[in-house]
């Protein structure tokens, strides 16, 4: 268990790692996906199926397509997907800055005693799961909702050319 | 042949490892997607050795499935738990299963080979091999699913490769829009897949085939969903067989959804000959045999007023004879056989729909050996005539191109069920005795026999225009004949599609037998029933001849010189060249129908809830300026004697906000660390 | 140093978090700073199963639930996000983070 635990965590780990180093933008989103499908094998792995399924669903089938359209939007010519390199001093900075939070948390977490982990692993069905999202938390559910919505309208908003530009670039 | 029963009880593959001939090509399919373009050799390599694996996997699964050809084994396992109970899915192994299998592996082995030739100046045949490995995969995972939704969605796999396969060179307009209307049109059919799965599920709780008793194909289930009638007097069961069988119409190219599987030609000849021949269109036939304890489940019933398999019986006629009708007047080869393909899976249906499943699954082996054949034979003559595809412009290749002839002409002589030696003609006759011996109505026999006149004198037409006579463009006079790995395919598929038809041979219907899960062979006389025999010999003799004499004896000279049927008849030729006009009626009445839609919905968007919207705009709007006015004559004194001083703290905090996004999150960071080291430090509990 | 299951999973979440850091702190282009900050994201679900997991109470689906919000949020956040992105591509024709400066005090 312990095992398979560290397979996912290494995989995960590393092909995040690796995807924020590359210089294609490509690969980085399509590695990216491989990551996040790890994410979702540890949620199968502590037991929330449905959680791993949402994590699929949303990160690898919907958010990774979003950032490959931005990808292919954001180019300035049809082979241009590598970037610059960036510049040594942020990069130092940024290990430092970065590898400080990494100390102070794996520090954090290696002296504390957490409690023992109870004997049986928890089961949650789909079933409880809807009915707890559609009772306890129907007011949070509903705000979530509307978030998404105003959320879809606002980067509509956003990334729409204005309609004069349209005219223009026609006229 | 003791040796080859012995070795063949060696070779054994336990149901619950039966994923495996579908896995191998899936994970051929995503080692080519992860080889880089270079890396043509390793794609085909290791999609050819999961076909051939896969291949000897489902021998092994023939063999284990002819121990107990009675008997459906499955493996059923829990997918996920639903509210209600898991969802489970599974896999069936059967005769029917395991022979079509053996089939789509063998065919798909060859076409692969085959490939392998044609795509080999082609940049993108990494690409190429790894979807037709989905491609395969997804067929192979229709054949062995216990589930119908397992089913489904290997069903949509098959549907989404053939899209890919189907638009491969999408830089070409005709490919990208055949592969979508390839993709739409089916998915009208897929509709009435779901639908039916949906009621399915709703009336019997459960999706698996076999199920100790619970499945859906059972008689505890069938004899429930008899039972139960719904609109128009129809039986539950009749009305989910026939929303299922819209899945297979789609998929299987029947009237009236045919119109895709012609335009599929565009896609390369190797994906042409796997979804004519193996996979796609395969997959509808299958469906309904897979199915058919349900589709079959109404017959007993006297008081309803149509049974499934009638509506089946007679889509497929009006196919099969449109179809050859058709392909007459058709002067693409690949749109000849294309049209052919239609025309013949018309008969697998009607075989179907009479009441013979064995029949139709007979036809649909070898059909799929012949066509296949035919169609990489037309491979390699597009291949050596540098894609020229109109029959007017080839001729005259009998000369430099033998072996391509040769193995072509054997293929047309079992499409055209040319009797006794040719598979063809005895898969055929089993279908044509089977509508002889069914009592709805004689009308599908007709329509059979007339369009077995009509395959033989087509593809004499075909035959005679492209391989005999003189050369009739530059690119047919330079042809030479094909490197050997497309070559020997081509003979690999002659030999099967001469030999298999002697698995069923009215003497010895071992296949028939074994299908139906019988242990015994019960042959009878070929002389039983002989005159129908002899009136189809007769039929294809006289569809050969017509043949011969319009375009062999007076063999043509120029490219655009007419037809001489043209000639006889120009009206119906042109009618049928045009496909019956088809594309036309439904792009005037669906395609009308659906911009008319869209109007309307554009109409009430733009005034119905736009002036809606508009109103509450000048509402706001209105409100706005009543607030302005207090706003500004009340309430603004006090406030700027604030915002004065309030100016000038925010110039000093201006000063850190450099705008440098980065720098604000490295200082978050180290701020974290610093907060986090004193709240150590300190001991803060 | 014997360490708990729990004791791993944070360790990873902890390492994903600062990955996902160290990406948002040195990358200039803004598609792989939102990228890196979905990961922290992401790290901060882990957290949340691995209670629920292997925590004391764990009947209570409240660790799950919570993680289906936060994924939730975090889809409206990418695609407010990538739409920025375009946005800011439109106004200076790149999408380097730096740049990104015209709003500055």
């Amino acid at each position: 268990m312990i095992f398979v635990l560290t397979i996912i965590a290494f995989l995960t780990l590393a092909t995040a790692a690796v995807a924020l180093a590359l210089r294609n933008l490509i690969h980085s989103a399509l590695l990216l996906t491989v990551s996040w499908s790890g994410i979702a094998a540890f949620y199968l792995w502590a037991g929330a199926e449905f959680v791993a399924f949402a994590q699929i669903l949303i990160y690898v089938g919907a958010i990774s397509m979003v950032v490959l359209f931005a990808v292919l939007l954001t180019r300035r010519s049809r082979d241009d997907f590598a970037i610059a390199p960036e510049s040594v001093g942020r990069a130092v900075s940024a290990l430092i800055a970065g590898g400080a939070v990494l100390g102070v948390l794996f520090g954090a977490v290696v002296s504390t005693r957490l409690p023992d982990p109870p004997t049986s692993a928890p089961v949650v069905t789909v079933r409880r799961l809807g009915l707890q999202l559609m009772s306890p938390h129907a007011a949070a559910l509903l705000v979530v909702g509307a978030l998404l919505t105003v959320a879809l309208l606002g980067a509509v908003v956003l990334a729409a050319t204005a309609r004069r530009d349209a005219t223009e670039d026609a006229g | 042949m003791l040796e080859l029963g012995a070795f063949l009880r060696l070779m054994t593959l336990p149901v619950h490892l039966l994923w495996l001939i579908a896995a191998l090509p899936l994970l051929a399919a995503g080692i080519g997607a992860l080889t880089p373009r270079r890396g043509r050799a390793l794609a085909a390599g290791v999609a050819i050795a999961a076909m051939a694996l896969s291949f000897l996997l489902s021998c092994a699964a023939l063999a284990t499935a002819l121990a107990q050809p009675a008997a459906h084994l499955v493996h059923n396992f829990a997918w996920f738990d639903l509210g209600l109970g898991p969802l489970r899915l599974g896999w069936l192994l059967d005769p029917l299963t395991a022979f079509m299998c053996v089939m789509v592996t063998l065919v798909g082995l060859l076409i692969f080979v085959f490939s392998v030739g044609y795509m080999h100046a082609d940049a993108n045949s990494t690409r190429f091999f790894c979807f037709m490995s989905v491609f395969a995969a997804a067929m192979l995972g229709v054949l062995i699913a216990n589930s119908l939704l397992l089913l489904f969605v290997c069903w949509e796999l098959v549907g989404l490769a053939s899209y890919l396969l189907i638009g491969f060179w999408f830089h070409k307009p005709a490919a990208a829009a055949a592969a979508k209307k390839a993709f739409i049109t089916t998915r009208i059919g897929d509709l009435g897949l779901l639908l039916g799965m949906l009621w399915l599920y709703d009336s019997t709780g459960t999706l698996l085939f076999f199920d100790a008793g619970n499945g859906v194909l059972e008689a505890g289930a069938l004899g429930a969903l008899t039972a139960q009638t719904t609109i128009g007097g129809l039986a539950v069961s009749t009305a989910i067989g026939l929303l299922v069988f819209c899945g297979a119409i789609g998929k299987s190219g029947q009237f009236p959804l045919h119109v895709w599987l012609p335009d599929a030609m565009e896609g390369p000849t190797p994906v042409s000959a796997l979804i004519h021949a193996a996979t796609m269109v395969a997959a509808g036939v299958f469906l309904v045999a897979r199915v058919y304890p349900l589709m079959a489940a109404d017959q007993a019933l006297a008081h309803v007023p149509i049974h499934a398999l009638t509506v089946v019986a007679f889509i497929g006629a009006i196919t099969a004879l449109m179809g050859a009708m058709i392909a007459v007047a058709q002067n693409d080869i690949k749109r000849v056989l294309a049209f052919s393909t239609v025309s013949q899976l018309g008969y697998m249906m009607l075989a179907l729909g009479v009441g013979s499943w064995v029949a139709a699954i007979f036809h649909l082996l070898t059909h799929a050996f012949f066509k296949a054949l035919l169609f990489l034979g037309a491979g390699s003559v597009i291949h050596a005539a540098h894609h020229e595809q109109d029959i007017r412009r080839l001729g005259g290749l009998r000369g430099p191109m033998r072996t391509t002839f040769a193995t072509f002409a054997i293929g047309m002589m079992a499409l055209s069920g040319v009797p006794f030696l040719f598979s063809g003609f005895w898969s055929k006759e089993a279908i044509l005795h089977a509508a002889h011996a069914w009592n709805g109505s004689s009308l599908p026999l007709f329509a059979g026999l007339a369009a077995v006149v009509l395959t033989a004198f087509y593809m004499t037409r075909l035959v005679a225009e492209v391989f005999f006579g003189a050369p009739r463009s530059e690119a047919a006079g330079h042809a030479h004949e094909s490197p050997p790995t497309m070559t020997i395919p081509l003979i690999g598929l002659a030999v099967g599609a001469v030999l298999l038809g002697f698995l069923g041979t009215p003497a010895y219907p071992w296949l028939q037998a074994r299908l139906l899960g019988e242990t015994e062979v019960h042959g009878h006389s070929l002389l039983e029933g002989g005159g129908l025999m002899m009136l189809s010999i007769v039929l294809v003799a006289l569809g050969i001849g017509a043949g011969w004499a319009i375009y062999w004896r007076r063999l043509r000279a120029t490219a655009t010189a007419l037809d001489p049927l043209e000639r006889a008849t120009p009206r119906t030729f042109a009618a049928l060249a045009a496909r019956l006009g088809f594309d036309e009626l439904y792009a005037a009445t669906v395609g009308r129908l659906s911009n008319a839609t869209a109007a309307l919905a554009d109409a009430l968007d733009r005034h119905v809830w736009d002036g809606a919207i508009r109103f509450l705009a000048r509402l706001g709007e209105f409100t706005g300026v009543v607030s302005r006015e207090t706003d500004e004559d009340m309430l603004n004194g006090g406030f700027d004697a604030g915002s004065e001083s309030l100016r000038g703290t925010g110039k000093l905090y201006s000063r850190a906000q450099t705008g440098e996004t980065h720098g604000y999150l490295r200082v978050i960071a180290i701020g974290f660390v610093l907060l986090v080291l004193i709240v150590m430090m300190g001991g803060g509990q | 140093m014997n360490l708990s299951p729990l004791h791993l999973c944070l360790l990873f979440s902890s390492a994903l978090f600062c990955i996902g850091l160290i990406g948002a702190l040195c990358r200039s282009n803004t598609i792989l700073v939102l990228l890196g900050v979905e990961l922290m994201l992401n790290a901060a679900n882990l957290n949340f199963i691995a209670f629920w997991r292997f925590g004391p109470a764990p009947s209570a689906e409240t660790g799950v639930i919570f993680v289906l919000f936060s994924i939730a949020v975090a889809a409206a956040e990418a695609a407010v996000g990538l739409a920025l992105v375009i946005s800011i591509y439109r106004h200076q024709q790149n999408i380097r983070l730096q740049e990104a400066n015209r709003l500055k005090g």
